[in-house]
C-alpha cells in the first residue's frame, strides 16, 4: 500500500530523500591536531588551521578515513580508491575560511543500500547514492547579546560524513524508519554515536508530492532537522504546504527552508538563495587521497557483526520470530545482554523476559541497559530456577521485582522468602480441600455447569498457598475434586 | 563568454564585496581580462589525458589520530575584531 496525503483533488504521494550530517567519532579533527570532544571551553580546541590562519596546510587525519571507510562497509557500498576534496565556498561568520572542505565529484564512498523494515513487517530497501567526508562549522550563539552574534569554532573542522539516500523513501514512517536503521549501523560501527540531542546527527530533508504514476516534481529541502520525531513531522507539514500550492494552482519552487517545531510549518530560509551556488573547485591544498585495497580489506575484516546479520543470526539460532530479533538488535548493548541470558538456555523464554520484565524494569527505573541492576547471569539464574521447577513463572515475577529492587542474586531471595514451589501433593490437596468446604456454593453451581469458576479455584489456592502451588499439580488435584 | 555587469554584481555580492555602481564597468573589463586570458587553456587538446592534480604523482599524506593542538585561545583570538570572554563576536547573523 502506498501512503498517501488526501488533498482536495484527490490522493498525493510523497517522496522523500535524506541527508544526514554524522560526525566522526575520532579524537583528532579533520585536517587538524585539535581534539573533537564536546563541551570544552570556548575556542579552546582550535588550531591554526581550523580558524584559517593565512598560510596553514591542512594534513588528514587517517583515522577519520577508516572511520568513513567502516561506514561505507556497514551500508554494502563501493569503497573508491581514489577520492578528492573540494572546496564549497560560502560567506559565513562560523566558517573561517569562507570554504568548507567536502568532496563534491568525487566521494570516498559510492553506491550502497539500508534495510528497513515497516510496520507490516515487510523489508524495503533504501539506496544511498554515496558518502562524502566534509569539515563541520563552528557554532554560532546568537542568543548572548541583542545584537551580536558570539562564534566558537570549537567544532570547526571536526570530520563530518555526509551520507545522501537516493529518493526512495516514501511515508514520515519510512523517514523515521531510515534514520532509526542508519543510526543503529553507525552505533554498531562505532564511528558516530548518533546522539541527535547533542547535534552529533543532524538530517537535511528533501520532500516533494505528485499524483500516482507521475515523475518527481519539485523537491524543496528542510535543513537541520535534529530529531527523528521532528523529521517525520516536518515531511509532513511540507508535504501538506506543497499540496496546498499546486492545488491553489500555483507552483512550487525549489528552495531551502526551515522546520519550525513549535508551529508544527516549515519557513522559507530567503538568506539561503545564492546558497546553492557553491562554485566548488578541487581544493589545491590537498593531493588526491588513494587507499591501499589491502588496508581497506583489513578494515572490512575488522567489522563487528552488523545488525541485519544478527537479527538473521537470531532467528537461527536462538527460534526467535522477527520482531523480537528485530527488537533485541536495535541496540548493540540489548543485543549482548540478551545473549548472555539466552546461550544455553531456551531462547525465546530468554526474549520474552529480556524484552517484556526487563526492558520494562529499566523503563520504569530509567536505567539504560549496561547499568542494569539485573546482570545477564542473575537474570539466567532465575530463568534456571523456573526451568528446574524450584520457582512457578507468577513468583518468578515476585522474585524479579525483588532483583530490580535489591540486586541480590535470585536463589537468595527464593531461599530468604521461602519461595520455593510447592509439588508436595499431601499440601496441596490439604488447600484444596480448604478451599471447596470454604466455598460449598461455588462447588455446587460449578457441577451445575458454571465452567469458569475453576479459575477462581485455582486462584483460590494459590491464595491460600501464598502463590508457591505448582501450577499443574494445583489444576490436576483440583480437576479430581471436582470431577 | 564576456561577464555582464548582472554577474560582476552577483560574484561580489557571494563574495559579500561592495562595490559601487561606478566601479562595475572597471572590474567587468578586469575579470574579463583574467578570463579572457585562462580561457587560452581551451585551444589544448586534453582528449585522452588523465586529469593532473599536482606536480608530482603523489597520494595524500595522512596523520594520526593524535590531539597534538588547541588550548591557544588567546592567539587564536588575537585578530579577532571584537571578543567577549574566549569567543568571537560579529554582528548578528540570524535566520
Amino acid at each position: 500500500m502506498t501512503y498517501t496525503i488526501e488533498g482536495k483533488t484527490g490522493p498525493w504521494e510523497l517522496v522523500i530523500g535524506l541527508e544526514v550530517h554524522a560526525q566522526v567519532i575520532s579524537e583528532a579533527k579533520l585536517f587538524s591536531g585539535a581534539a573533537t570532544s564536546f563541551g570544552a571551553a570556548p575556542n579552546h580546541q582550535v588550531s591554526f588551521v581550523d580558524a584559517a590562519f593565512p598560510g596553514m596546510l591542512p594534513v588528514i587525519n587517517r583515522e577519520c578515513v577508516a572511520q568513513a571507510v567502516r561506514t561505507g562497509l556497514g551500508l554494502d557500498a563501493e569503497i573508491h580508491l581514489e577520492s578528492r576534496f573540494d572546496r564549497k565556498n560560502y560567506f559565513y561568520a562560523d566558517l573561517p575560511a569562507g570554504y568548507q572542505i567536502s568532496q563534491y565529484q568525487h566521494p570516498i564512498v559510492g553506491r550502497g543500500v539500508i534495510e528497513i523494515e515497516r510496520a507490516d513487517g515487510s523489508i524495503r530497501a533504501i539506496g544511498i547514492t554515496r558518502l562524502h567526508l566534509e569539515q563541520d562549522a563552528g557554532k554560532s550563539l546568537h542568543d548572548q547579546h541583542p545584537s551580536k552574534t558570539y562564534i566558537d569554532l570549537n567544532r570547526a573542522g571536526v570530520a563530518l560524513m555526509e551520507i545522501v539516500s537516493e529518493p526512495d523513501l516514501r511515508s514520515p514512517e519510512e523517514a523515521g524508519a531510515y534514520l532509526r536503521k542508519l543510526r543503529t549501523i553507525l552505533r554498531y560501527l562505532g564511528t558516530c554515536d548518533g546522539n541527535m540531542d547533542e547535534g552529533s546527527m543532524r538530517a537535511d530533508v528533501n520532500v516533494s508530492v505528485r499524483k500516482a504514476g507521475e515523475p518527481f516534481r519539485t523537491r524543496c529541502e528542510v535543513k537541520n532537522v535534529n530529531s527523528v520525531r521532528f523529521v517525520m513531522q516536518a515531511i509532513e507539514a511540507e508535504a501538506r504546504r506543497q499540496i496546498a500550492v499546486w492545488e491553489e494552482g500555483g507552483v512550487v519552487s525549489q528552495e531551502t527552508r526551515l522546520f519550525e517545531p513549535a508551529r508544527g510549518i516549515t519557513r522559507s530560509m530567503r538568506s539561503k538563495e545564492d546558497a546553492h551556488d557553491y562554485r566548488y573547485f578541487p581544493d589545491p591544498d590537498l593531493l588526491p587521497l588513494i587507499l591501499d585495497p589491502a588496508w581497506v580489506e583489513a578494515l572490512r575484516a575488522g567489522l563487528p557483526e552488523l545488525p541485519d546479520a544478527k537479527k538473521r543470526r537470531f532467528m537461527a539460532e536462538y527460534g526467535l520470530p522477527a520482531y523480537d530479533a528485530g527488537v533485541l538488535v536495535a541496540e548493540q548493548a540489548s543485543a549482548e545482554y540478551y545473549e548472555a541470558v539466552a546461550r544455553g538456555r531456551d531462547g525465546k523464554f530468554a526474549a520474552n523476559w529480556v524484552i517484556g520484565d526487563l526492558f520494562a524494569a529499566l523503563n520504569r527505573t530509567g536505567r539504560a541497559i549496561e547499568t542494569s541492576p539485573v546482570s545477564p547471569a542473575a537474570l539466567g539464574a532465575l530463568l534456571d530456577l523456573m526451568t528446574d521447577g524450584t520457582i512457578n513463572g507468577r513468583i518468578a515475577k515476585d522474585v524479579f521485582e525483588e532483583m530490580v529492587a535489591s540486586g541480590d542474586p535470585p536463589g537468595e531471595i527464593v531461599a530468604r522468602k521461602n519461595l520455593r514451589q510447592v509439588t508436595d501433593t499431601g499440601a496441596i490437596e490439604q488447600a484444596v480441600a480448604g478451599v471447596l468446604a470454604a466455598n460449598a456454593d461455588k462447588v455446587a453451581d460449578y457441577k451445575a455447569g458454571k465452567d469458569k469458576l475453576f479459575g477462581f479455584f485455582v486462584g483460590q489456592v494459590m491464595k491460600a498457598m501464598a502463590g508457591k502451588g505448582n501450577p499443574a499439580l494445583v489444576n490436576d488435584v483440583l480437576r479430581r475434586h471436582l470431577a | 563568454m564576456p561577464l555582464a555587469p548582472a554577474t560582476v554584481r552577483r560574484i561580489a555580492h557571494l563574495a559579500r564585496i561592495h562595490i559601487a555602481d561606478d566601479d562595475i564597468p572597471r572590474l567587468q573589463g578586469e575579470l574579463n581580462g583574467i578570463l579572457g586570458w585562462v580561457e587560452q587553456l581551451a585551444a589544448l587538446d586534453v582528449e585522452g589525458v588523465q586529469p593532473l592534480t599536482g606536480a608530482a604523482r603523489m597520494a595524500l599524506r595522512l596523520r594520526d589520530d593524535a590531539v597534538t593542538e588547541g588550548g591557544i585561545p588567546e592567539k587564536i583570538l588575537a585578530n579577532a575584531p571584537e571578543r567577549a570572554g574566549d569567543y568571537f563576536v560579529v554582528p548578528k547573523v540570524v535566520e
